[in-house]
């Protein structure tokens, strides 16, 4: 490759690039931005929104989308306090059966929501909306509007206890993008994920058994959701029917924004992170420097149609004869 | 006229265009052959405006004009008749020919669909194609979505005042003998108003229809022959910079098959509207050619060994066993390997890389428990790059960008290399140089010596006979005839085409 601007360069690189441009922005308007606890602060907000736009990476790079996040994270988030309570309510008594116990549950949901959408043919769109409605609904009937708490030391450790000025929970979430990584590049997982994404009537038609991917598909989302909810819960101590609210906008906003192309294909869980330390950095750098709330709505909406501008315009150029 | 001046074309990786110096006159017919890669598409899209040169200048009539966009190009008379793809499929045939320049039929906000009706008629009507310009496009044949391409370019001459250039890249290749002759015959009596370019990889239609021919090779032109000024040979050796084999099909390397090994027996196969008691074997190192028309059921029979179509009735047995769930799947698992025709939609996933598209249906055996070894699949990509000599700046060149041929080539190797004993291969040579069929060629009889049988439906006659242990001829969804076709003893083409039609 010569070192020329082409395009993909520039698309494959923008993002970086909004993202820097971005800390230098709001060093330069308040130096306060640029310090160790506030990136703490941004990370920490990151990290399971991390987990959830990692997860929808993996659908969306299949050129379906998955909209049941948010009723998933509440379920799991609820469920997991539960069993976290009634195992003992402390991670060495016993509570830390809960993690594999809500992370089968989080892959189990993300099954169904696979087998509704590929073997009923219900767009995925649809399927997952109307399981994300299920997964909230539980939530409530679980918790009767009430919130369940989870107080434990060890566990909120994972907030509490700092390694180099970042809490645990943050080298959690980038143990968990590595392994996103890993399936991304290293498996036939994450090969089938880009051929089916890239060419559905080609994958069938290479032998690959596109059903099963996309369950897998939903299936591998589903535990990054139920990753979510649990870092989420660590991060609040609490969990409630709302604990998954708003996560549907930040993770596809970051995951657009990061570059991944909505109709399959391009992209991977780098872009995802990315995505989203340039929401994260945006609602954190906005409220540093004092600008109102609308103004931060405008300014991520703005960077999705942009995102979207460009990464279209790559499309055009990729068949060529 | 329309003249290029010096144009270079970069990519990153690859020098495209080499100061390639190309002009046309008035009416004339221009033909643009050069193996693949060499850069024909892409001069092809810097002429329409589809790309913009790095170097150089676009001369119309000695003024400099720049395009910045397709659209723009067309302003000033260049219209470029694509592949039945670009036309959307669900539109009507009217919709297609006027996309883009609607407002002429627009009264008071609405389109007034009767004058579009008219209007599109009259432009069918130069193509010859008697059909309802409110039919559903996907409703056409191949080669009537081709004629409405045409007719769709020719809505400039009504549009434009000065003169015209429609360029055709590889018209033909989809196309029926017959239906070929017929859009020669029509070019012809549009030079009248029009001239155009022609890319084409079969010599014998080049050297009939142009006035003049640009020879490429690398990115750069080498040669501009005058029509009748060189044979077809001496373009060929300028083409690929060596002698082309005279022994093209390799019949020499015809030897007879293992009749004692089975792989394939289809008995009383029927597939409704498709094809009909349709009964054949398949021999190890056997090469078996499907001929016949368009639509007489080559293809249908090919995807239903491939498992993409469930017979009604009869069955298909694989190695001695019979199947009984029809996926591609199932088929590749036996060691069943497919190169459809329609490359784009079947052949390779753009976005994909070289390694990446060659070991997708065989990912099993480049993988432990899930876990690619990707050291393997690039030494492996990077194999068949040289054995085929594809042109890819390396295994991680992304697919979509690879010249037409080399895509084709991409396709091949990647079931040849996954080891498939029983090869369908529908149209394995569309769209190749000469250099790259006699690879193709060889690569069919070095399969045949390993064992592997292989259906073929070939491009042209000559090469179903050339290459065939034995001949079916199909018509109408049923077998008409089977040949055998021992060197020195092979059928003619007289003897297929009676049973053909
Ligand atoms: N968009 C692109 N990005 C990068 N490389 C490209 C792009 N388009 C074409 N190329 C490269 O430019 C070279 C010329 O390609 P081109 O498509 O013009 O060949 P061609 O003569 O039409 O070949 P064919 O006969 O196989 O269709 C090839 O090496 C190809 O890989
Ligand atoms: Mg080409």
């Amino acid at each position: 490759m010569t070192g020329r601007f082409s395009r993909e360069a520039v698309i494959r690189w923008a993002p970086l690039l909004v993202l820097i441009a971005l800390v230098i922005l709001f060093t330069a308007i308040n130096p306060q931005f640029f310090s160790l606890r506030n990136f703490a602060r941004i990370t920490i907000s990151s990290a399971p929104a991390l987990m959830v736009a990692v997860g929808v990476t993996f659908i969306i790079l299949m050129g379906s989308i998955d909209l049941s996040m948010e009723g998933v994270i509440s379920l799991t988030a609820v469920l997991f306090c539960m069993a976290f309570v009634r195992f003992g309510g402390n991670l060495a008594a016993g509570g830390w059966l809960a993690m594999p116990l809500i992370l089968a549950l989080g892959a189990g949901i993300g099954f169904v929501n696979g087998l509704i959408h590929v073997r009923l043919r219900i767009p995925s769109f649809m399927a997952s909306l109307a399981m994300g409605f299920v997964g909230t609904g539980a939530a409530v009937l679980l918790t009767g509007g009430d919130i369940v708490k989870v107080d434990d030391d060890v566990f909120r450790g994972l907030l509490t206890y700092r390694v180099l000025g970042f809490p645990l929970m943050v080298y959690v979430a980038v143990v968990f993008l590595g392994l996103g990584w890993f399936l991304q590049t290293r498996t036939t997982l994450g090969r089938n994920f880009y051929a089916v994404g890239g060419g559905e009537d080609l994958a069938h038609a290479s032998g690959l058994n596109v059903r099963r991917v996309r369950i897998a598909g939903f299936t591998l989302a589903g535990v990054f959701y139920a990753v979510a909810a649990i870092l989420q819960v660590a991060k609040l101590g609490q969990a409630e029917s709302v604990t998954g609210a708003n996560f549907m906008f930040i993770s596809i906003t970051s995951v657009v924004v990061g570059g991944v192309a909505l109709w399959g294909g391009v992209g991977g869980v780098w872009n995802a992170l990315v995505g989203v330390l340039i929401v994260n950095t945006i609602n954190n750098g906005m409220v540093v420097i004092g600008l109102p709330d609308y103004v931060q709505d405008g300014m991520l909406g703005l960077l999705v149609i942009v995102a979207v501008v460009l990464s279209t315009d790559r499309r055009a150029a990729i068949v060529v004869k | 006229m329309y003249q290029l001046a010096h144009v270079d074309k970069k990519f990153p990786g690859v020098h495209a265009l080499k100061s390639v110096d190309f002009q046309i006159g008035r009416g004339e017919i221009v033909g643009l052959v050069g193996e693949n890669g060499a850069g024909k598409s892409t001069l092809m899209k810097v002429i329409y405006g589809a790309y913009q040169p790095d170097g150089g200048q676009i001369l119309i009539d000695g003024k400099t004009v720049r395009f910045a966009n397709p659209r723009a190009a067309m302003e000033q008379g260049i219209g470029m008749v694509f592949q039945e793809q670009s036309l959307i499929a669900n539109l009507t045939v009217m919709e297609n020919i006027f996309l883009g320049y609607e407002q002429q039929f627009v009264r008071f906000g609405v389109i007034n669909w009767k004058a579009m009706a008219a209007a599109a008629s009259a432009q069918l009507a130069k193509v010859k194609l008697e059909i309802d310009p409110a039919t559903i496009t996907s409703a056409l044949s191949f080669a009537q979505r081709q004629l409405v391409e045409l007719a769709k370019v020719l809505t400039l001459e009504e549009r434009v005042q000065g003169d015209l250039v429609i360029l055709l890249d590889e018209p033909t290749s989809v196309l029926a003998e017959d239906e070929v002759k017929l859009l020669f015959k029509l070019v012809r009596e549009l030079t009248a108003r029009a001239s155009f370019i022609f890319v084409s990889h079969r010599m014998d239609e080049v050297m009939e229809l142009s006035d003049r021919i640009y020879v490429m090779k690398d990115g750069a032109v080498v040669d501009v022959v005058a029509r009748g000024e060189k044979t077809v040979e001496q373009i060929q050796h300028k083409m690929v910079g060596r002698n082309v084999d005279k022994e093209y099909y390799r019949e020499q390397r015809q030897i007879p098959y293992d009749a004692g090994r089975e792989l394939l027996r289809m008995e009383g196969v029927s597939l409704p509207g498709r094809i009909s008691d349709i009964s054949l074997t398949l021999h190890a190192g056997e090469v078996l050619c499907l001929v016949g028309t368009e639509g007489s059921g080559r293809e249908a029979i090919l995807r239903t060994i491939y498992g993409m179509r469930t017979p009604l009735t009869g069955t298909v047995t694989i190695k001695g066993q019979e199947i009984t769930r029809f996926t591609p799947r199932n088929a590749v698992e036996r060691g069943v390997g497919y190169v459809p025709r329609e490359r784009k939609i079947e052949g390779i996933v753009a976005g994909m890389n070289v390694y990446e598209n060659m070991t997708l249906s065989q990912m099993g055996r480049h993988s432990r428990a899930g876990v690619l070894r990707i050291g393997g699949e690039r030494a492996l990509a990077r194999d068949w790059i040289s054995r085929l000599s594809i042109k890819a700046s390396s295994e991680l060149a992304d697919c979509g960008n690879l010249s037409g041929g080399n895509q084709q080539k991409v396709v091949l190797a990647k079931w040849r290399s996954g080891g498939s004993d029983i090869m369908l291969l529908d149209h394995p040579t569309r769209g190749l140089d000469i250099g790259a069929k006699e690879d193709v060629y060889d690569m069919i009889r070095d399969m045949s010596e390993a064992g592997v049988g292989i259906v073929l439906v070939a491009d042209t006659l000559e090469e179903a006979i050339g290459l065939s242990h034995s001949i079916i001829v199909v018509k109408d969804g049923a077998i008409q005839k089977r040949f055998d076709c021992q060197p020195g003893a092979k059928p003619s083409l007289y003897d297929l085409l009676h049973y053909m039609i």
